[in-house]
């Protein structure tokens, strides 16, 4: 929303600061200026030229030769608009001076005739967009004024970002408002010096007839008021200088008079309203109705539009003229041959209006107000405000019959507000005639204060729609008071009684871990392709933003394998990521919910997953020699530290297709002879190598490794108790045996676990052997054992006594052969 | 394993201790240098024993010859870095013999992302106020969403945020609000909470907005607490986190949840107030929505709202993270670039 420096300043007296200090002060009180742009700047050469001759150029069509008079002597100019108009007076631009941005216009020969300066369109002098043609200015001006002198310019437009609440903030009136050092009561609007109007109304709930016209609401719900006015006889034609600058500065394009008076009202007190061609409403009547499904209009803006009954529309006897509050129809406008007006100030439905303008596309100034809701019972002062501007510019004679159909607004309301509730909310002990005046600026009345009740009561002003309670008056009391001029004092506290989320912590142990593991933290966005490279995900999002991306992610290595795409994009080889985060499905029970207020959750599963790939080189490379690519190994370790110490679990391999728990976590990117990770006897996570055609890897790229396990399935770390050190020397003893290559190395392991004493302090696999010096079919497994005693050396007999029980359970067991004996 | 076999790799074992011990106790070169001779010298120790494997019954002799070069292969390693060692000790006197400007061999280094970090480093300060750390679905009901947040569906309030529904009762959430909800109704005051996650909204992806990104919401409730408290807390948390000479402004907001509502700025970090691209020359950031929160989340959650008072308050760490290391695209953050990540690393 923009307004005028300076038409805040003419409205709010006394109100001193620079443009920056203004709007400083309007981001404290009110609401955030987001911009200031200075508006008609940098145009000091600029000044008012008057055609006197227009004839066409000897060597070029689309060119014209201009002879204008620009103050002093006439001179000629070659221009390119389509439409020049003899007489008309346009901005004109000397040999010598400069445009905005800095370009310098010389007189120069154009197609060999010379053009001494140039005419300008409203966007080559920045005061407004490009409307194909030079711009037009109003007639009331004396060639060779300066253009900004005329226009009341240069001015400063502050482009507010307004909270929706504070609609009545949209206008200069309620800029002002909270501005002007003597408040509301102290702002004073434009003389006009014409003539003024205070019509006699006519007209009830329904309907109304009077002044030549008649006016029928059909649907109250969608409109509770409309008034009419008729003026007859108008002059339509550019508006004067000084409105017309007043609308550049905000930034809308002036239009005609009469139009520019609406406009202009719109901006000064918020009401919208339009001018019809009351020649062009068949029947001189006016009906508010639901539009009927199918029915045409070509709007303002020249669009031809298809209704629905959505929409609520102004019609005339025939036909709908104009989307209800939202821009009026293009066959009954208002044009320079229009001789009489009908001149609409309404109050539509916020809801009814947001439907119209959502049904259409499309949102004005006037749906904005509307939907945000305007002031009620503002209708009257605004028409009469706008009748009487258009009699002052535009001329003609108002009918003293006004047309006011719907319903009488209810009485503003009261509100009570406790000086005890101001110190309970804010802290602060404002004595109850302190709250009043703080109120009072900004238009609520105080009906009673009372100091010993401890209570204000105010009345709302009509255009504070948002103020409806007790507690929406102490914001009014903290904002006036200056939410920076509340005191700073450290209060004591009472800590929380929530516990924290266990999430939290497991996180925080899975990303400690992970990230001294070497490897970096992603994030990513939720969304996911259906299916990418086999990886499917579950959950469509009907409303997505990119058809691309319409799922949720269902697993998250799919969702980082993705980032390696990006990063092998990149020439990057080596690439470790991690992410934490949700991954989403559909419940596979869904148990009914808890409650209304959950309805829904249940039909899916939200779960919190952590995912993790490597490829590439396992350390950097190093001048000495180098490491080389991560592989099964590095994976497994990897997967094993987490299994171990973070889910106090362990690994297996995963045998392929028989476990449906790592189907579901590995989603489709896990090559068959992966592991899973077990804890408390459920499958939580998978690990190992991803497939290849899951990831569109280049050739030089290496394998890829993944990792994924339930958040959920992080334990606590349980309290570690202490075991003692011994101070005795360990014993070590190395054993070699073959056994079936089918014998598996972990249940070698798990056997010589079980079968030693507690004086085995660790067992090592330290070699693997098949080939020559072994039997065909046999492999050869290297074990170091460390025996060690608490309370003693130990003696050569008991180590080879725990040796040869060793040995023989091997024997038995995995049919072992001792290398040695 | 026989006798001659078993005894012999029990020596191997030993030699090698004893060899280890010798090596690393050698401090200078000339005693590191009797230490090689007596263990890897032509008639050294190991030498000895390793002539002695011919003598080992056949079978035994792989697994012996095998120990005897691993022992040597560990004697030798210690040998080579006790030399080198000693030498830079000779190249502190003037003699270098190692180029230690030489790269060293370097782990890949890991990292926390850098929103990660805002996030845990504004919770933290928070726990110092009493608050604890608790999180919520991000798919959620229009209920907690909206309803309970005071914010009606057909609002305007609700175009500020385009929604993305999974169903008619489900959406993905559309801020972190809804966790306030949730927290007060199993919770009696006093009720201090930061909530870090996801929120979600149908904004396109450019360079200052994404349809999914972090917030951290904050709620304190109590009896007692007021706007006072609210503002203190603030600013001890801009201190804290911005740095003591930051300043904090609060200006009037809108939130349906919260009244009064108030948009706090803190002094540009970039210029320091001077002005700036970054604060597009206001010499003001915006970091976070709050307010105290409004009597009808109170009622909707089952508070006494004349009882209780409090304030609540969202940031978007993302956008913390983007001011505080001059990323000047959100969409950096959600990539997963090595390139980009290994510098928060």
């Amino acid at each position: 929303m923009n307004v005028s420096f300076n038409w805040l300043r003419e409205l709010a007296p006394g109100l001193e600061g620079t443009p920056e200090e203004i709007a400083a002060r309007f981001s404290r009180v009110a609401a955030a200026v987001e911009a200031l742009e200075p508006v008609g700047a940098e145009l000091d050469g600029v000044v008012v030229g008057r055609v006197l001759e227009v004839r066409p150029h000897p060597n070029a069509d689309r060119l014209r030769l201009c002879r204008v008079d620009a103050g002093g002597d006439a001179v000629e100019v070659v221009c390119g608009a389509p439409r020049i108009d003899r007489d008309g007076l346009y901005p004109y631009v000397p040999a010598g001076a400069t445009l905005p941005g800095g370009f310098t216009i010389e007189s120069r020969e154009i197609r060999g005739e010379m053009s001494h300066g140039m005419l300008c369109s409203e966007m080559e002098l920045r005061l407004g967009r490009d409307r194909g043609g030079i711009m037009r200015l109003p007639d009331d001006l004396e060639p060779g004024t300066a253009l900004t002198e005329a226009l009341g310019l240069p001015d400063v437009r502050l482009t507010l970002d307004l909270n929706p609440n504070r609609v009545d903030l949209a206008c200069h009136m309620g800029a002002a408002r909270e501005l002007a050092p003597g408040g509301d009561a102290s702002l004073r609007p434009r003389e006009f010096g014409g003539p003024g109007w205070s019509p006699e109304w006519r007209g009830d709930e329904r309907e109304g007839e009077g002044a030549g016209v008649r006016v029928r609401i059909e649907d109250a719900t969608r409109c509770p008021r409309y008034l009419a006015a008729v003026v007859r006889g108008v002059r339509v034609r550019p508006s004067p200088a000084w409105l017309s600058g007043r609308l550049l500065a905000t930034g809308a394009q002036p239009i005609n008079n009469v139009v520019d008076a609406t406009n202009y009202v719109l901006r000064e007190r918020n009401q919208p309203l339009h001018a019809f061609d009351l020649g062009t409403l068949a029947g001189s009547e006016i009906r508010v109705r639901a539009a009927i499904a199918g029915e045409p209009l070509r709007t303002l803006d020249g669009e031809a539009r298809e209704l629905t009954p959505a929409a609520t529309v102004i019609a005339d006897r025939d036909r709908a003229v104009g989307l209800a509050g939202v821009m009026g129809g293009r066959d009954t406008q208002v044009t320079p041959d229009t001789v009489d007006v009908l001149i609409e100030c309404a109050f539509f439905d916020p809801s009814s209006v947001r439907s119209t303008a959502r049904s259409c596309g499309f949102a004005t100034d006037a749906s904005y107000r509307f939907e945000r809701g305007i002031d009620p019972r503002g209708q009257e002062a605004a028409l009469a405000r706008c009748v009487e501007l258009i009699l002052a510019i535009a001329g003609g004679q108002a009918d003293p019959i006004g047309v006011r159909v719907g319903r009488e607004p209810g009485e503003a309301p009261v509100l009570g507000l406790r000086a005890s509730r101001v110190r309970q909310v804010l802290g602060l002990d404002l004595a109850v005639s302190e709250i009043a005046g703080l109120l009072a600026p900004i238009g609520f009345h105080t009906l009673s204060s009372d100091e010993g009740a401890g209570e204000v009561r105010v009345r709302v002003p009509g255009w504070r729609g948002d103020v409806a309670r007790e507690i929406d008056l102490v914001e009014e009391v903290a904002r006036r008071y200056g939410y920076d001029e509340v005191p700073r004092e450290p209060r004591r506290f009472r800590p929380s009684v929530v516990p924290e989320d266990p999430a939290v912590r497991r996180a925080a142990r899975v990303r400690e871990m992970l990230v001294a593991g070497g490897l970096l933290e992603t994030r990513s966005l939720s969304f996911v392709p259906e299916e990418h490279r086999g990886s499917r995900a579950i959950v469509a999002v009907p409303n997505p933003l990119s058809a691309e991306e319409s799922y949720l992610r269902s697993g998250m290595v799919p969702v980082l394998l993705r980032r390696v795409e990006h990063n092998h994009a990149r020439g990057r080889r080596d690439v470790r990521l991690f992410e934490i985060g949700a991954v989403f499905a559909y419940a596979a029970d869904p148990r009914p919910p808890a409650d209304s207020k959950n309805a829904g959750l249940e039909r899916f599963a939200e779960t919190l997953r952590v995912g993790a790939v490597w490829t590439g080189r396992r350390e950097p490379p190093h001048w000495d020699g180098g490491a080389g690519d991560f592989g099964l190994w590095d994976l497994k370790g990897q997967a094993e530290v987490v299994a171990r110490r973070l889910l106090d679990g362990h690994l297996e391999p995963l045998a392929g297709g028989e476990d449906p728990e790592a189907d579901r976590l590995a989603a489709g990117w896990l090559e068959v002879d992966g592991f899973r990770l077990v804890a408390q006897g459920r499958t939580v996570g998978v690990a190992g190598s991803v497939r290849p055609g899951a990831l569109d890897a280049p050739p030089w790229a290496a394998s890829a490794w993944g990792l994924e396990f339930d958040l959920g399935a992080v334990r606590e770390r349980a309290a570690v108790v202490f075991r003692p050190i011994s101070s005795f020397p360990a014993v070590r003893r190395d054993l070699a045996v073959t056994v079936p290559v089918s014998v598996r190395a972990a249940d070698v392991e798990t056997a010589l676990r079980e079968t030693a004493s507690d004086l085995l302090e660790s067992v090592e696999l330290f070699d693997v052997y098949e080939g020559a010096g072994v039997a065909e079919g046999r492999k050869s497994l290297g074990w170091a054992f460390r025996f060690r005693a608490q309370d003693r050396t130990l003696t050569d007999d008991e180590v080879e006594g725990e040796m040869t029980a060793l040995s023989a359970t091997l024997e038995k067991r995995f049919d072992a052969r001792i290398r040695t004996s | 394993m026989t006798a001659a076999g078993a005894s012999l790799l029990e020596r191997l074992v030993e030699l090698e201790e004893k060899g280890l011990a010798a090596i690393a106790a050698a401090g200078t070169e000339e005693a590191l240098e009797e230490a090689r001779v007596a263990y890897l010298g032509r008639n050294g120790a190991l030498a000895d024993l390793m002539g002695r494997i011919g003598s080992v019954e056949p079978e035994a002799r792989p697994r012996v010859g095998q120990r005897a070069n691993a022992a040597k292969q560990a004697l030798s390693g210690a040998l080579e870095s006790r030399t080198r060692e000693l030498a830079t000790g000779t190249e502190e006197r003037g003699g270098a013999r190692v180029d230690l400007t030489l790269p060293g061999r370097r782990p890949w280094v890991g990292g926390v992302h850098p929103v990660t970090r805002v996030i845990d480093e504004i919770c933290d300060i928070f726990k110092d106020l009493g608050f604890t750390r608790v999180q919520g679905p991000e798919l959620e009901t229009t209920w907690y969403n909206f309803t309970a947040l005071n914010i009606p569906l057909d609002h305007p309030a609700a175009d500020m945020m385009d929604t993305f529904y999974l169903d008619e009762d489900v959406i993905l959430r559309t801020h972190t609000s809804p966790v306030q909800a949730r927290v007060m109704e199993s919770h009696a005051p006093p009720v201090r909470v930061v909530v870090p996650g996801l929120a979600y909204r149908r904004d396109s992806f450019d360079p200052s907005h994404a349809p999914a990104f972090e917030q951290i919401e904050g709620l304190a409730v109590d009896e007692g607490v007021d706007f006072i408290e609210f503002r203190s807390a603030i600013d001890h948390f801009v201190g804290r986190f911005f740095g003591r000479d930051t300043k904090s402004r609060f200006r009037p907001s809108f939130y349906p949840f919260t009244e009064p509502s108030a948009e706090v700025d803190v002094t540009c970090t970039v210029c320091r107030g001077s002005g700036c691209p970054t604060c597009k020359r206001t010499g003001w950031i915006t970091i976070m929505g709050s307010g105290m929160v409004d009597p009808a989340v109170f009622e909707a959650v089952g508070y006494d709202p004349e009882r209780y008072t409090g304030y609540a308050f969202g940031m978007g760490p993302g956008r913390i993270a983007m001011v505080r290391h001059g990323v000047p695209d959100m969409r950096m953050l959600y990539e997963g670039d090595v390139r980009f990540l290994e510098q928060f690393a």
